[in-house]
C-alpha cells in the first residue's frame, strides 16, 4: 500500500507532500510536462474551454442564488437580477453570452481534433470523452435556455421534448415522465433547474478524465508525428502557460465586446416576452449554436427519422476512430482529406444557416445535401480516403520539418529548455 | 403531445402560407440615430424625461411597466421629491389591512408603474381582446428594437381598400399583421412638453422610447463604462502578455 514515492520538498512544502502529494501532482502535469513544442494556436482552444467552463460555473452558482424555479417567479426574478441585484446584469450577461462563447471554443477545438486527427490511436477514448462532454454541454445548454421562462423558453422546451415522442411504442409515455405532467410545466421546469445546476459537475468530472486520458500520451500536433524525445517537446510552464494566457486575453477581449457592447446580439427577441402556452411564437428557432442539427432534424421527412439522424449526427463522432483508415494523423499530409475537412467545415456554417431558416422553397433541398455530405464525410469518404489518398511523406520527427528550413540548427539547441526546466 | 408537435409544425407552415402577408409584415424599419446608440452612447436626460411625461400621459392609460420601479427614476436626473411627486400620481392596490381587506393608496418610490388594469382578464375585454403588453423590457422584446417601437408609434396609415378591419383595429405600417389593436396615439400636441420643446408625433415617439429604452436597460451606461475600462485593461495586458510569451519562447527553435 504505502509508495516508494519520496517528496523532493522541504520544510511545510514537504511534509503537506508527502502526506498529499498534490505539489508533485502539479509538477508532473503543469509544470514539467512534456508538450510538443510545436503546438499552434489552435491548441488553444482546449484549454479555452476549460476556462469557459469554470467562468459558466462561477457565473451560475451566483445566479442560482437569486433565480426563482417556479413557472410564476422565473421570469420576475430575472428581471430582479438584472435590475436590483448589484452586477445582476453583468453576471447574467456573461453566463449568457458566456454560453455562446462555450460553444465557439469547443466547435473550433472539435474541428482542430478533425483536421490534425486527433482521435486517431491510442487517442479514441480521449476523443470519446470530448464526444460525451459536447453532449452533456448541449443538454445543459438546452436546459439553461428554458429557466428564463420566456416565449422561446417555452416553446423551445417544448418542440425538444416533443422529440421523444418519436419514440416507437413508448412515446408519450417517454414525454410525460420528462415533462412531469401533460405539458411542459413547472415541474419541467424544476426539473430543468435542478439538472441545469448537476449537469455542469458532471461536465467537469468529464474534463477531469478528459484530461487524464490525455496526458496518457500528451497532446497531438500539428505534425501528427509522436515526440520522438526531448528535443521535440517542452515543457508546459512557462512555454504553453504563457501561450494560453495569451490566447486568454485575446479570447476575453472578444468575450467583453459581446457581454457590455452587444449583449443580447446572440439571443431571441421573443425571450423577452413572458411563456405564454396559448401564444405560439411565429418561428420557433433555437440558440444559434444548435442550429446545425436543427436543420439536420428538418432535413428528414419523418420525425423519428429526423429524430435518429440528428442524434446519428452526434453519435458518430465516437465511430470515427475507426471510420478513418488512413494510417496518416495530421490533415496536413493528407492532400485530398483537406478539401473534404473544409467542405465540412462550410457544409456544418451552411447546416447553420438553413437551421435559421423557416423549412420552406429552397431551403429545404439545401439542407438535404447538406445533411446528406454530413454523413457522407464520415460514413463514406473517410473510409475510403484511407485506401485510395496518397499522403504526402511525412517528416522524420517534430524538429526535423523546421530543422530544414532554419537552417540546419544542431540538436543541442532545441533541447536547451528542458536544461532550465 | 404529437398533436402539440403538429401544432407546432402547423405553426410553422402557417408562415409559409401566409407568404405574401409576411413579406408586407417586413417592411423594414426607418432608420434613426439615437443618443444611446453606440460606445460612449447614454440617455439623454432631457428626452427621457419627455418620454417619462409622454408615458405618464398617454402610454399609462392602457399599459403598465411592473419591472419598473420608481425610485430607478433617480438615474434619470430626479430627485427623491420629485419621484415620490411622479409615483403619487398612480395608484396602487395594497393589502390585506388590518381588517383583512385590499385597499388602494398612492404609489410610492418603492413601487413599480402598476398597469390600469387588476389583471390580463380584464385588460383584453377592455381592448377588444388583445391585453396591451407590460412596458418594462418593450424595447428588448421586439426584433428590432428601440427603431420598431418608435417605427410602430408612428407608422399608422389608411388601411388598403382590400383589407378588413374589424372594430377596434388599425392599421399600422410596422406591426406584424399590420392590424393593431391600439390606435395612434401621439398626434402632434398630445403632450404639452415641460420644457417648451415643441411636441411633434415624431418628437414623442423619439423621447418615449428612449425612456423606454432606458426602463428596459438601466444599466446600460454602467456596462458601457465598465466594458471600455475592462477592454482597454485586456487590450494592454493581452499585449503584455504577447510580450511575455516571445521572450518565453525566443529560445526555443521551432
Amino acid at each position: 500500500m504505502a509508495s516508494d514515492y519520496q517528496t523532493p520538498y522541504k520544510g511545510v512544502l514537504g511534509w503537506l507532500d508527502d502526506r498529499l502529494p498534490v505539489i508533485n501532482f502539479a509538477d508532473q502535469h503543469l509544470r514539467f510536462y512534456p508538450t510538443p513544442k510545436n503546438l499552434t494556436y489552435a491548441w488553444n482552444f482546449g484549454s479555452l474551454a476549460g476556462i469557459a467552463l469554470v467562468i459558466m460555473i462561477v457565473t451560475g452558482v451566483v445566479l442560482a442564488m437569486h433565480y426563482t424555479p417556479h413557472t410564476a417567479y422565473a421570469f420576475d426574478s430575472i428581471q430582479k437580477i438584472m435590475r436590483d441585484v448589484n452586477y445582476g446584469w453583468l453576471l447574467r450577461y456573461i453566463h449568457m453570452n458566456g454560453a455562446s462563447f462555450f460553444f465557439i471554443v469547443v466547435y473550433i477545438h472539435i474541428f482542430r481534433g478533425l483536421y490534425y486527427g486527433s482521435y486517431k490511436q491510442p487517442r479514441e477514448v480521449l476523443w470519446g470523452l470530448g464526444v460525451i462532454i459536447l453532449l452533456l454541454m448541449m443538454a445543459t445548454a438546452f436546459m439553461g435556455y428554458t429557466l428564463p421562462w420566456g416565449q422561446m423558453s417555452f416553446w423551445g422546451a417544448t418542440v425538444i421534448t416533443n422529440l421523444f415522442s418519436a419514440v416507437p411504442v413508448f412515446g408519450d409515455e417517454v414525454t410525460r415522465w420528462l415533462w412531469g405532467g401533460f405539458a411542459v410545466g413547472n415541474p419541467t421546469l424544476q426539473r430543468f433547474f435542478a439538472l441545469h445546476y448537476l449537469l455542469p459537475f458532471v461536465i467537469l468530472g468529464a474534463v477531469i478524465l478528459h484530461l487524464v486520458a490525455l496526458h496518457r500520451y500528451g497532446s497531438n500536433n500539428p505534425t501528427g508525428i509522436e515526440p520522438k524525445g526531448k528535443q521535440d517537446q517542452v515543457p508546459f510552464h512557462p512555454y504553453y502557460t504563457v501561450k494560453d494566457l495569451f490566447g486568454l486575453g485575446v479570447f476575453l477581449i472578444a468575450f467583453s465586446l459581446f457581454v457590455f457592447y452587444a449583449p443580447n446580439y446572440m439571443g431571441h427577441a421573443d425571450n423577452y416576452i413572458p411563456a405564454d402556452p396559448l401564444v405560439t411564437p411565429p418561428h420557433i428557432v433555437p440558440e444559434w449554436y444548435f442550429l446545425p442539427f436543427y436543420a439536420i432534424l428538418r432535413a428528414i421527412p419523418s420525425k423519428l427519422g429526423g429524430v435518429l439522424a440528428m442524434f446519428a449526427s452526434v453519435l458518430v463522432l465516437f465511430v470515427l476512430p475507426w471510420l478513418d483508415r488512413s494510417r496518416v494523423r495530421s490533415g496536413r499530409y493528407r492532400p485530398i482529406f483537406k478539401q473534404f475537412f473544409w467542405l465540412l467545415v462550410l457544409d456544418a456554417l451552411v447546416l447553420g444557416y438553413v437551421g435559421a431558416m423557416p423549412p420552406e422553397g429552397i431551403w429545404i433541398p439545401i439542407g438535404q445535401i447538406a445533411t446528406a455530405y454530413y454523413f457522407a464525410f464520415f460514413l463514406v469518404i473517410l473510409p475510403l480516403l484511407g485506401i485510395f489518398e496518397r499522403p504526402k511523406p511525412l517528416p522524420n520527427s517534430i524538429s526535423d520539418p523546421v530543422l530544414k528550413k532554419g537552417g540546419g540548427q544542431p540538436a543541442g539547441a532545441t533541447a536547451k529548455p528542458m536544461e532550465k526546466a | 403531445m404529437k398533436k402539440l408537435f403538429a401544432a407546432v409544425a402547423m405553426a410553422a407552415t402557417m408562415g409559409l402560407a401566409s407568404g405574401p402577408a409576411q413579406a408586407a409584415e417586413s417592411t423594414s424599419l426607418p432608420e434613426h440615430t439615437w443618443e444611446f446608440e453606440g460606445v460612449f452612447g447614454t440617455f439623454n436626460r432631457a428626452s427621457a424625461q419627455r418620454g417619462l411625461q409622454v408615458y405618464n400621459q398617454v402610454c399609462s392609460s392602457c399599459h403598465g411597466m411592473k419591472y419598473v420601479a420608481f425610485r430607478t427614476l433617480e438615474d434619470l436626473g430626479y430627485n427623491e421629491d420629485q419621484v415620490e411627486a411622479i409615483a403619487s400620481q398612480y395608484t396602487v392596490t395594497d393589502g390585506p389591512n388590518d381588517q383583512g381587506e385590499m385597499y388602494e393608496r398612492p404609489a410610492e418610490a418603492n413601487d413599480t408603474f402598476p398597469s390600469p388594469y387588476p389583471n390580463e382578464v380584464v385588460a383584453k375585454n377592455a381592448n377588444g381582446g388583445a391585453a396591451p403588453p407590460d412596458l418594462s423590457v418593450i424595447t428588448s422584446a421586439r426584433p428590432g428594437g428601440p427603431e420598431y417601437v418608435r417605427a410602430l408609434m408612428i407608422g399608422y396609415e389608411e388601411a388598403p381598400a382590400d383589407a378588413e378591419l374589424a372594430p377596434g383595429q388599425y392599421w399600422n405600417e410596422y406591426f406584424p399583421g399590420h392590424k393593431i389593436g391600439m390606435p395612434q396615439m401621439l398626434m402632434d400636441g398630445a403632450v404639452e412638453y415641460q420644457d417648451g420643446t415643441k411636441a411633434t408625433a415624431e418628437q414623442m415617439a423619439h423621447d418615449v422610447t428612449t425612456f423606454l429604452h432606458w426602463a428596459a436597460n438601466p444599466h446600460m451606461e454602467e456596462r458601457k463604462r465598465m466594458g471600455l475600462k475592462v477592454i482597454l485593461f485586456l487590450i494592454v495586458l493581452t499585449g503584455l502578455l504577447y510580450a511575455v510569451q516571445r521572450k518565453v519562447w525566443s529560445d526555443v527553435k521551432k
